[in-house]
């Protein structure tokens, strides 16, 4: 230790002494104890209560239950409809419209409410008024396409009745068709299958060729196993030389 | 060129020969060509003797498809029963040679024998003797025992009949043990694939596919039938080939492919199938193996192919039907696709139905010539030499050739309504196998 620092060191020394004869000479006289507390009866509770409504959602006509459970209420009652009820309980309600109830609960201690909801489903609509099916329009509109003997070429007349076919299904992108060719009884059983399915195709092309998209139509081809008309003449072997169509499902 | 004309113009001479009835310079290549020889030795069966009173009725049943297997043969000519002396034989130590090389009955063979029958079994001893060389052995002696049914009995008489053929036809079976499969709409209206003996009896159905079946085809060993079906998958229609296995009585599974498919046909080893598919587009031919898989396409012309028929001598050429130059015309290709030509004919028309003969050198199919019905013609596919085998007798389609290359089966309407018909390989003869509903599509059992 240094010269400067023990000077210093004495010099705390004495402050802190210093100090202690200060508070010690300083003392006060303790304050009065503070007055005892009034003496009251305890406050009545609050009371409590819960409303469920069970099931909260039913069809018109049907019934849902309510339940409720209070606590500290010496009127409960149940609006509308219901009106006053114990303590705890329950009680069916038929409403006929979506309804909240609210029950409300007093005591002493003041109120409370809670409330529930029945919700009633509205009955279906009515059906819209019944217009022609996708069936039934399907026959109404779409048009075969006729072949010449042995051909599997788009007719003039062919190509009028396709155009109305297009137009029917890009009006009604939901309807898929299935293309049938068939012939007539006059080629092999064989050579008429293939023919057929010639036609079919053909068919479809022309179709996808005025827009109609592809996945939409299938073929088949039937060859002379389903004609449509059995007489051995030209009016009737041209009822058979046809591309047919059908409503896929 | 002058050798080229002559060739030509000799070739015309054929055709119209052929075409002119059946003159003798025209038809002596071909009744060599399909072994009915002109010269029929007569062979006589006697009426079988019955042991019993039980054995009376399968007696004269076996008697009765004995004398028509060797009636339908072809090579055999059955004197009448009428012409027969009053004593038949029932064993060799009764047999007098003499009363039936006399005439009228002038047999060069008799086959005779007789039956026993029990509750539980028939015995049948049957021989056929050379009655012109009465010190030789018999040709044929056979004893059959069975189950004493009808169905038995029949097979018995075909396994003799056949036994009597091949003797004295050199060494070449008779069909009369073969069958034919074909298709008939007389249940409920679907077309369904049925079986029935050569010779029509025994038609019984195989498929019940409620739908439409059709062109069924048998391999090579008569294990399977392929044939074209519409059996829905999916909610979709379309055809399909399908195979029928007669070892299960059921259905193989087959894959499905695009478009239509029909018309199958088997190579000679019933190792592939060829058959008409436009799952690429038009309909052509695709070769894969029998359980469908690895299609390779055969054809690319324009139009459609179908109908394809494998040679089963040579497995090397592969006939077929296109219309790629506008009507039906039949066309030969080698079984890999390659060197396609079409098969000319002297008129236009539609020419169908394709099928080869067993020896690979005659093609049978059908001609609606113009103006004119379908008709069955064989063609010599070397010589190009033509045959007609049936003429004015309603539509006559869909040849198919027996194992023995001297008969062949189609469907004809000549009696009113589409019938299955048999007859000889040079248009004689011709038997009509079915008479209930519609029964189109006849196809030969191999041996």
């Amino acid at each position: 230790m240094n010269l400067a620092s023990r000077s210093l060191y004495r010099a705390a020394l004495l402050v802190a002494l210093s100090m202690v004869a200060l508070t010690a000479g300083c003392h006060h006289k303790p304050p009065p104890p503070p007055p005892p507390p009034p003496v009251q009866a305890p406050a009545p509770a609050r009371p409590t209560v819960t409303l469920q409504a069970s099931p909260s959602s039913i069809n018109k006509g049907e019934s849902a239950t309510l339940s409720w459970n209070s606590t500290d209420a010496t009127e409960l009652s149940i609006a509308p409809d219901v009106g006053a009820v114990t303590a705890q309980g329950s009680t069916k309600v038929t409403p006929s419209d979506s309804m909240t109830y609210t029950i409300t609960a007093t005591g002493p201690g003041g109120s409370a409410s809670a409330t529930a909801t029945v919700t009633v489903n509205a009955p279906p609509p009515p059906p819209p008024p019944k217009g022609p099916s996708d069936d039934e329009l399907f026959l109404r509109e779409v048009r075969d396409a006729y072949f010449d003997y042995d051909k599997a070429d788009i007719r003039p007349d062919a190509r009028a009745a396709l155009s109305q076919t297009a137009d029917f299904l890009k009006r009604h992108t939901s309807i898929k068709a299935t293309i049938e060719g068939h012939c007539d009884e006059r080629g092999s059983t064989e050579y008429n299958l293939a023919l057929g399915d010639r036609r079919a195709t053909a068919v479809k092309q022309y179709l996808v060729s005025l827009g109609v998209s592809a996945d939409r139509l299938s073929t088949v081809s039937f060859g002379k196993e389903k004609p449509f008309c059995n007489e051995s003449n030209e009016s009737c072997w041209q009822q058979n030389r046809r591309g047919h169509f059908l409503k896929a499902n | 060129m002058q050798s080229k004309l002559r060739g030509l113009s000799s070739f015309f001479v054929l055709v119209i020969l052929a075409f002119c009835g059946r003159s003798a310079a025209a038809q002596d290549w071909f009744r060599t060509a399909i072994g009915l020889d002109a010269n029929k030795p007569r062979l006589a069966i006697a009426d079988f003797a019955a042991r019993s009173e039980a054995a009376k009725s399968h007696a004269s049943l076996f008697t009765q498809v004995v004398r028509d297997d060797l009636q339908l043969s072809g090579i055999l000519e059955v004197p009448s029963p009428s012409f027969y002396p009053p004593q038949a034989p029932s064993i060799p130590a009764e047999l007098k040679p003499a009363i039936w090389i006399d005439p009228p009955t002038n047999a060069n063979f008799l086959a005779f024998g007789n039956l026993s029958e029990s509750a539980s079994e028939v015995a049948i001893e049957a021989w056929l003797y050379d009655v012109r060389n009465p010190s030789a052995q018999a040709v044929v002696g056979k004893v059959y025992r069975g189950a004493p049914t009808d169905l038995q009995v029949r097979k018995f008489a075909h396994q003799f009949a056949d036994e009597i053929i091949s003797k004295l036809s050199g060494g070449l079976p008779g069909v009369a043990s073969t069958q034919i499969a074909f298709v008939s709409s007389r249940s409920g209206g679907a077309k369904e694939i049925w079986v029935m003996d050569y010779d029509g009896s025994n038609q019984h159905q195989l498929t019940t596919l409620r739908s439409i079946s059709l062109t069924p085809r048998w391999s090579p060993d008569a294990s399977r039938i392929a044939f074209t079906c519409f059996a829905p998958s999916a909610g979709l229609t379309s055809a399909q080939i399908c195979m029928y296995s007669l070892d299960t009585g059921k259905l193989v599974s087959f894959p499905r492919f695009r478009g239509t498919n029909i018309t199958p046909a088997w190579s000679p080893d019933g190792t592939e199938i060829i058959f008409s598919s436009s799952m690429q587009g038009n309909p052509q031919l695709y070769v894969s193996d029998i359980n469908g898989g690895r299609p390779k396409r055969l054809t690319s012309a324009n139009g459609a192919s179908m109908s394809p028929s494998w040679n089963p001598k040579t497995g090397q050429t592969v006939a077929f039907v296109s219309d790629r130059a506008g009507t039906p015309q039949l066309y030969l290709m080698n079984s890999d696709g390659t060197s396609e030509t079409k098969l000319d004919l002297p008129d236009k028309g539609y020419v169908i139905d394709p099928a080869w003969a067993p020896n690979g050198q005659l093609l049978a199919f059908s001609w609606r010539r113009p103006n004119d019905n379908y008709d069955i013609y064989i063609m010599d596919a070397a010589t190009r030499q033509l045959v007609e085998l049936t003429r004015d007798q309603g539509r006559n389609e869909r040849p198919s050739w027996a194992p023995d290359g001297r008969h062949l089966v189609f469907e004809s309407t000549r009696g009113g309504t589409r019938q299955i018909w048999t007859m000889l390989a040079d248009g004689s003869q011709p038997h009509q196998l079915t008479t209930t509903g519609h029964n189109e599509s006849p196809n030969w059992s191999p041996r």
